[in-house]
């Protein structure tokens, strides 16, 4: 169990987060400048937090009050940057057995353990080439495989996609989820991406400018850059309309219908809801197609200048609408307010359907 | 062209304080140019500044610097001639002395090649479990292993025509502290030693181009190693 609780000043950026991941994929969510890689620097020790501490189970990674600080190769940690960073003056082979020189738990079974997970990622072909001869995506892989390599307590990952081709990009997913649950080492993982969050987050944890927006279980509001503004919410499915193409799944705030997700009943989803698809009503809806109709109350209302985003409290689940400013003031929308909160089946993007685990 | 043994002496003599002089102020050469290039410390232009002395000081004046400091009754010089250390009018001294002159040629190879280095290399070493003396020998050593070589050959060319000091301190005793350049020296203060003048230049001039040629081939061959497609 990895407990943070840090404050950073940096310039005239201020970095205030508290939280604790467990076992499972725990992801930092947020726009660039949000803090998130200021954190998972803190956590690896390349950063040293002013005010706060950083625990690892029995391990104190840094407390500043204490004057406690664990040098970074002293924290079993494994780390995959954004760019690759592999050695280039050793062979792939030599950068995956690398941290066997130093840690003595990595020597025990070096060679069966360096075959298996250069099985697992499918980079046994390219053992005794040097890095410079591999593609983006075989580097990614290797750099990945170096960071097991290290048997790690906790990984750390800083948007290691990020800098890869989307084709690339989707055939390593399924690696990180083989990680995330063959491993079972617990991972703290920082990405922009709806995309990776949706299918690799055990927990989102959103930030904002240093801030962390939300922590509830079951739904998670994301303020960010506008491509990317919207909700995680999580339901299970219930059944499958098969003439329709459709999905039922149940939230906490009633029954969702998706478009047809290939997964048996009892499956949990999670899915992004984009804020700007979602439609607020006070008076009851009829007559509309809309198929998503939920209700709940307003929470807070941020003004953005040119648009108003809403978070809406439906039974708990909380649910960020993007709506312009015109709207929110003919609707007359304060805190506490009741509303009606719909979106179309079709709004939810067939890539942000993703079971959990 | 035929040498005579006098000749021989000298150049023998020439190749052993020259490789002498690279061999035993490397460690040292790697060691200032780290502080120089990764630690900032009160003094560090001061050292900096003394480092780089040698170079744009008239080579007498180094030499005479070294005769105060490490002559038999110079400051350093007395303690070390407790340990069986003299330089004073030997062959160790004229290695000194081309140490020194080459010295910052060789530290700001070094310096340059290491603050190529990326440091997220570093970093990701770090963060695989190897301490700081780790990371330093497998990777940092590793990856400016060009700039160590190019500086080490820099020094060696420096410490092979290396004159003024060398004369300045250890003076210029055949089969001791007669070097190429100092024997070169001799030939022309004689009337009949033009030629043996000649012969020696010839000498000097092909012992620094390959070692330049060394160098070159070093620097390749390991491009190569670094570059290499499997």
């Amino acid at each position: 169990m990895l407990d943070l609780d840090v404050q950073h000043e940096q310039g005239d950026f201020t970095l205030e987060a508290r939280f604790q991941a467990g076992q499972g994929l725990t992801a930092l969510f947020g726009p660039s400048g949000s803090g998130k890689t200021t954190i998972i620097n803190m956590v690896a020790g390349l950063v040293r937090p002013q005010k706060g501490h950083i625990r690892f189970g029995d391990t104190v990674f840094s407390d500043a009050e204490a004057g406690v600080f664990l040098a970074p190769h002293r924290r079993r940690i494994g780390y995959v940057f954004q760019e690759d960073r592999l050695f280039p003056h050793l062979t792939v082979r030599q950068n995956l057995a690398y941290a066997a020189r130093f840690i003595p738990e990595a020597r025990a079974g070096r060679d069966a353990e360096l075959h298996r997970i250069a099985d697992l990622l499918g980079i046994t072909p390219h053992l005794e080439r040097r890095p410079q001869a591999l593609s983006g995506g075989e580097k990614q892989r290797v750099a990945l495989g170096r960071a097991l390599m290290a048997k790690p307590h906790l990984l750390l990952m800083d948007e290691p996609l990020s800098a890869l081709d989307q084709g690339i990009k989707a055939d390593i997913l399924p690696d990180l989820e083989r990680i995330r649950d063959v491993e079972g080492i617990p991972i703290l993982y920082v990405s922009h991406s709806v995309e990776e969050i949706a299918r690799l987050a055990t927990r989102v944890i959103s930030l904002d400018r240093g801030r962390i927006l939300e922590r509830a279980p079951g739904s998670a509001p994301v303020l960010a850059e506008s491509g990317m503004a919207g909700s995680f919410i999580e339901a299970t499915v219930t059944e499958h309309l098969r003439e329709d193409e459709l999905t039922l799944a149940q939230s906490a705030a009633g029954t969702l219908f998706l478009r047809k997700v290939p997964v048996p009943p009892g499956t949990v989803l999670r899915i992004h809801v984009p804020a700007a698809d979602i439609i607020l009503a006070t008076g009851d809806p009829a007559g509309l197609s809309t198929l998503n109709r939920l209700s709940g109350t307003v929470e807070t209302i941020a003004d953005l200048g040119s648009a108003m985003d809403v978070t809406v409290d439906c039974s708990g689940l909380k649910l960020l609408a993007r709506i312009t400013r015109l709207s929110a003031r003919g609707l007359a929308l304060e805190p506490g307010k009741r509303v009606h909160v719909l979106f179309k089946a079709l709004a939810i993007a067939p890539e942000s359907l993703f079971r959990t685990a | 062209m035929a040498f005579s043994p006098e000749d021989w002496v000298a150049i023998a003599l020439s190749l052993k304080v020259a490789a002498t002089a690279v061999v035993c102020s490397l460690p040292f050469g790697i060691a200032v140019a780290w502080l120089l290039s990764r630690r900032e410390f009160p003094g560090k232009m001061l050292v900096n500044g003394l480092v780089h002395l040698p170079l744009i000081l008239p080579p007498v004046v180094t030499g005479y610097l070294l005769l105060l400091s490490f002559g038999r009754k110079g400051l350093f010089g007395e303690a070390l001639a407790e340990f069986g250390l003299t330089f004073s009018f030997r062959w160790t001294g004229a290695a000194l002395a081309a140490a020194v002159m080459g010295f910052p040629l060789m530290v700001r190879a070094i310096r340059l090649s290491l603050d190529a280095v990326d440091r997220r290399l570093e970093q990701a070493a770090e963060s695989l479990g190897a301490p700081p003396y780790g990371v330093f020998f497998t990777v940092t050593l590793p990856l400016i292993l060009p700039g160590i070589v190019a500086g080490a050959i820099l020094a060696f060319a420096k410490a092979l025509g290396e004159f003024g000091a060398t004369i300045t301190f250890v003076s210029n005793i055949p089969g001791e502290t007669q070097t190429l350049a100092g024997l070169i020296y001799s030939y022309t203060q004689v009337p009949e030693g033009d030629d043996s003048a000649l012969r020696l230049t010839l000498v000097s001039i092909a012992i620094s181009l390959a070692a330049l040629a060394l160098s070159e081939w070093l620097a390749r061959r390991m491009a190569a190693r670094a570059g290499r497609a499997d």
